[in-house]
């Protein structure tokens, strides 16, 4: 294998230079913990205080709005039954799709197990909800709206300002899972009535283990976790300094690069689509056609399983990720898939290519170049793939 | 995640295709879950003398396919027949707990080949009398280990 092309930004991303530069001190000489009163500790609290105040603008809201997690399961895991326990006096009933990250829906299963009622909003093809649909599921009893900003495996973004409207109008708390789209979508919470929002810093070329939830002020929430009074008393335990700074810096980056990562990433995935398409007959393109992430490409290749794109894509250095049941450990293939409609036997042939800053156009040239060839042998293997040969191919 | 014999046998397949007039087809597994396996027998004087298979599935079904291809070519029926998953499982150094399953349905595509030919020549084959070829035998939750 002489060269290695990473394709699963949506998975996890590389942390860069200046963000790495900006964390190391607080690994070693500014190691202090933030709720010290001498000056190790005041130092680390600054770097805290800064790390919150770019987040926050990057967002539109106040800097005492910010409070940092674990990472972007931790946020959905606290925002859902952090509100829901906090307000059961008022309702039981949650609002979601049937598309959300596991972290929301296994989330609101567990509820489920605990006397609150869930429903899961169907999508369309595309996989976007249909906000009457939404509407008419908004009972006396609803106390949280929690639908994803933009969907991890096809890219589809939801018409969120629409409803942050209608959950304010309604007064029902509106959750959104942001993970995917922080960083590729220009994002201000207040213009879209957003009352608690999930973000993580690896998606955004920041470090692992950290993320942050946006509670608009005024929303009554429990805490997560108690002990200590960091996060406003409302998550305990000594911070991760140098993942918050290092959220921070990735935060602040994202937003002065933000027009030139859309720019670069949408134009790559357009010339992906386009090259795959020209070459492979029997091949479909998931997700939204203009409502979606710049760098997201969602392949659905017919007659060939996932996995084996996968591993074949993988002995010539490319990495990507698939939906297909053998890569998701379960009997099912990936239940967006099944929810946009895709049949069993098409949405195990699922490819996700999702690209990034640092992926070049040489790197989708050769993938344009090899993938073809790969999804060729794979059908020339498949049983299912003799009905159709000599017919339109 | 998987051998270096497993990678083998899926990156360079043995016995890929199919076999006109085979003396025994079988097929075996479901879109659903999927994977499937399609397994042609060219049998003489009760000796497989050629098998060729395709499937539809991941790395490891590629993969057992093959081998058990391999390890059945040349075999009398009688040895084909006593060909478990498990044998599959030792020959490819292993597969993934998850994977198990894939050498189930590659036993079951041979067993299913076997009996189709049985069923075109009339007759009963020892080991095969209670087959049944259009049982789901792409049971995940009897992985045998």
């Amino acid at each position: 294998m002489n060269q290695r092309i990473y394709l699963d930004y949506s998975a996890t991303t590389p942390v860069k230079q200046e963000v790495l530069n900006e964390m190391l001190p607080y690994f070693t000489e500014k190691f202090g913990n933030p709720s010290s009163i001498h000056s190790f500790g005041r130092e680390a609290k600054q770097a805290v205080d800064v790390a919150r105040d770019r987040i926050a603008k990057a967002i539109g809201a106040k800097q005492e709005e910010i409070f940092f997690t674990g990472g972007g399961s931790e946020a959905d895991n606290w925002a859902i039954k952090g509100i829901v326990y906090a307000n059961k006096e008022k309702g039981n009933h949650i609002i979601t799709t049937k598309i959300e990250h596991h972290a929301v829906l296994h989330t609101c299963e567990y509820l489920e197990k605990n006397g609150f009622e869930v429903t899961y909003l169907d999508v369309d093809q595309y996989g976007m909800i249909d906000i009457d649909q939404l509407k008419n599921a908004i009972t006396d009893k609803t106390i949280l709206i929690t639908l994803m900003f933009a969907n991890n495996e096809i890219g589809t973004i939801q018409p969120i300002k629409e409803i942050g409207a209608l959950a304010k109008e309604r007064k029902v708390y509106f959750h959104t899972d942001a993970v995917q789209a922080f960083g590729n979508v220009n994002i201000n919470v207040n213009d879209l009535n957003i009352d608690m929002m999930s973000i993580s810093a690896h998606k955004i070329y920041g470090p692992k283990g950290v993320g942050a939830l946006y509670i608009r002020k005024g929303v009554k929430i429990n805490a997560l976790l108690h002990g200590g009074a960091q996060e406003r008393r409302r998550r305990a335990g000594t911070e991760n300094l140098p993942g918050i700074v290092g959220f921070g810096k990735a935060a602040e980056l994202a937003m002065q690069n933000l027009d030139t990562h859309i720019t670069h990433t949408a134009s790559l995935r357009d010339r992906l689509v386009k090259g795959i398409l020209d070459k492979v007959d029997f091949v479909k393109v998931n997700g939204h056609p203009i409502h979606r992430l710049p760098g997201n490409v969602n392949f659905a290749f017919e007659f060939i399983e996932g996995e084996s794109l996968l591993l074949s894509l993988d002995m010539l250095g490319i990495s990507g990720s698939s939906g297909s049941a053998c890569t998701s450990g379960s009997l099912d293939p990936s239940h967006v898939l099944m929810a946009i409609g895709l049949t069993h036997e098409i949405a195990h042939g699922s490819l996700r290519l999702s690209i990034g800053d640092f992926t070049k156009e040489e790197d989708i040239d050769y993938v344009i170049n090899e993938l073809p060839k790969i999804v060729d042998r794979l059908r020339q293997m498949s049983p299912l793939y003799e009905k159709v040969k000599g017919g339109q191919k | 995640m998987y051998s270096e014999k497993v990678m083998d046998h899926f990156m360079n397949p043995r016995n890929v295709g199919e076999i006109e007039n085979a003396d025994g087809v079988g097929q075996v597994g479901n879109v659903k879950c999927g994977d499937i396996m399609k397994m042609y027998l060219k049998i003489e004087d009760d000796v497989i003398v050629d098998v060729k298979f395709k499937t539809f599935g991941c790395g490891s079904a590629i993969a057992t396919s093959s081998i058990a291809t391999e390890m059945i070519k040349g075999k009398t029926i009688q040895d084909a027949l006593k060909l478990t998953n498990r044998a599959v499982v030792e020959a490819l150094d292993g597969l993934p707990a998850q994977k198990v399953h894939c050498s189930v349905l590659a036993e079951q595509a041979v067993k299913s080949a076997l009996f189709d030919y049985a069923q075109k020549r009339n007759i009963v084959l020892e080991g095969l009398e209670d087959f049944k070829p259009d049982e789901d035998h792409h049971d995940h939750e009897e992985e045998h280990e």
